[in-house]
């Protein structure tokens, strides 16, 4: 048998742990495009579309991610397209972010007072302008503390990716020690670099909110 | 593509069993989950600072790993250390530390909006530290975070899904089961996070109508 010294297992590790990384970039990004055309349908699309994406945002909310993804790796299979882990963990974190942020973001937008709506409206701008001039620039600065904290959830998320095979850090965790038989090390390593990840997101957060909440109070 | 739903209602016993794994994984989690939160976030805001630091401590590492590490690492890695569970009481475990965690954080934001002077009037009447944290402080700041509260309670319900991974015989198991019997993986799933959606209506409905009842009074 081949020895494992904690270095061996720590860099293997660590080499997985970019798929992380990368995974989770390819859900926020990809959810906060998703989320921010979804937020707009809502509010722009009348009494139809917000229903529709209200109903979008609850089947998100209301089911586990780990269904959402083995519906996407067995439900684009039906589409007689070769699915790969990345494929489906890819469109599954993505729609499940952009579910959650469009409703974050709803929220932001909503907790801008009627009156700006209405003052910019008086003075003659159009939706788009409204939205740029006025309400987006209140909006985004409510919004970034909630949606950088969010960011922890989706890097947790990720970790679901390796029930359907993704090699990420969860996956590799699980694979090595099968190898070394020493899953205490191991999974210890994990959940120690899945920490290091998102501990400093967190704090980030944290402090932005209280700048947020500052700002305002 | 043709769909066979029948296929997978045929094995209905199957479901029923998971749906109560996942209920009654719920039922415990939720109950030792909430006093734990209790406990920590009574600890974080009055306790002596070692405990402060340990409670905070804990907190943070649950809260930045993803749960499924936390189970794996309860059921795979604890027996190398000598303490072997079993798939239901690792999940209970993982569950429970999860929802003490994040309830922690939901309580200790009521706590620390309770007014001074109620705690004051409270000593003031010569009640006990104890009775004045689980009579005076307790109840209004549960009533204040409910919501976030059965928000999470029903995140948990949904994570537990993960807990057939370790082969806790839960909902997600049960309609992996049956796809690995019949071959439709897609209905299979379909269904089971369709109960699953029921489930999180049901219960948020039931947490919403309990806790003005049992918790904090109206």
């Amino acid at each position: 048998m081949v020895d494992f010294s904690l270095w061996d297992i720590l860099r293997n590790l660590l080499m997985a742990l970019r798929w992380t990384v990368v995974l989770s970039l390819i859900a926020f990004v990809g959810g906060g495009l998703v989320g921010g055309l979804l937020l707009f349908a809502r509010l722009r699309g009348g009494k139809a579309a917000a229903r529709a994406v209200g109903l979008y945002v609850q089947l998100f909310q209301g089911t586990p991610l780990l269904m959402q993804l083995f519906l996407a790796y067995f439900g684009i299979a039906l589409f007689g397209i070769d699915v790969s882990a990345w494929t489906a963990a890819s469109v599954a974190l993505t729609l499940y972010t952009s579910a959650f942020l469009t409703e974050i973001w709803r929220g932001c937008v909503a907790s801008i007072p009627k009156g700006q709506w209405e003052a910019s409206g008086s003075l003659a701008l159009s939706f788009a302008e409204q939205m740029r001039h006025v309400i987006l620039p209140q909006a985004v600065k409510i919004a970034i503390a909630p949606t950088v904290g969010f960011l922890v959830q989706v890097i947790k998320g990720t970790a679901l990716a390796s029930v359907i095979g993704f090699v990420e850090l969860t996956k590799a965790g699980s694979m090595i020690s099968n190898a070394t038989f020493q899953p205490f090390v191991v999974f210890s390593c994990v959940a120690l670099l899945y920490f290091v990840l998102c501990f400093p997101v967190s704090l980030y957060a944290k402090t932005l909110e209280r700048k947020t909440h500052g700002r305002r109070a | 593509m043709e769909f066979d739903f029948g296929a997978v209602l045929v094995d209905w016993r199957l479901l029923a069993k998971g749906i109560a794994w996942t209920i009654g994984l719920t039922a415990i989690a939720t109950v030792i989950g909430l006093a734990l939160g209790v406990a920590c976030a009574w600890a974080r805001a009055h306790g002596p600072v070692w405990l402060r630091w340990i409670a905070g401590t804990y907190v943070e590492l649950i809260r930045n790993t993803p749960f499924i590490v936390q189970l794996f690492f309860i059921f795979f890695g604890l027996p190398a250390a000598g303490v072997k569970l079993s798939p239901e009481v690792a999940s209970i475990i993982a569950m429970v530390m999860n929802l003490g965690a994040y309830s922690t954080e939901i309580i200790r934001a009521g706590i620390e909006a309770t007014p001074k002077g109620q705690i004051e009037a409270a000593v003031s009447l010569a009640l006990s530290k104890a009775q004045v944290f689980l009579r005076v402080v307790l109840p209004p700041a549960l009533k204040k975070v409910w919501p976030a509260m059965v928000s999470q309670i029903v995140i948990v319900m949904l994570g537990s899904a993960v807990c057939g991974q370790i082969s806790t015989e839960e909902l997600s198991y049960a309609a992996n089961l049956i796809q690995s019997r019949n071959f439709r993986a897609f209905e299979s799933f379909i269904v089971a996070t369709l109960l699953y959606l029921a489930l999180a209506v049901a219960l948020r409905r039931l947490l919403n109508w309990a806790g003005p009842r049992f918790f904090f009074g109206r």
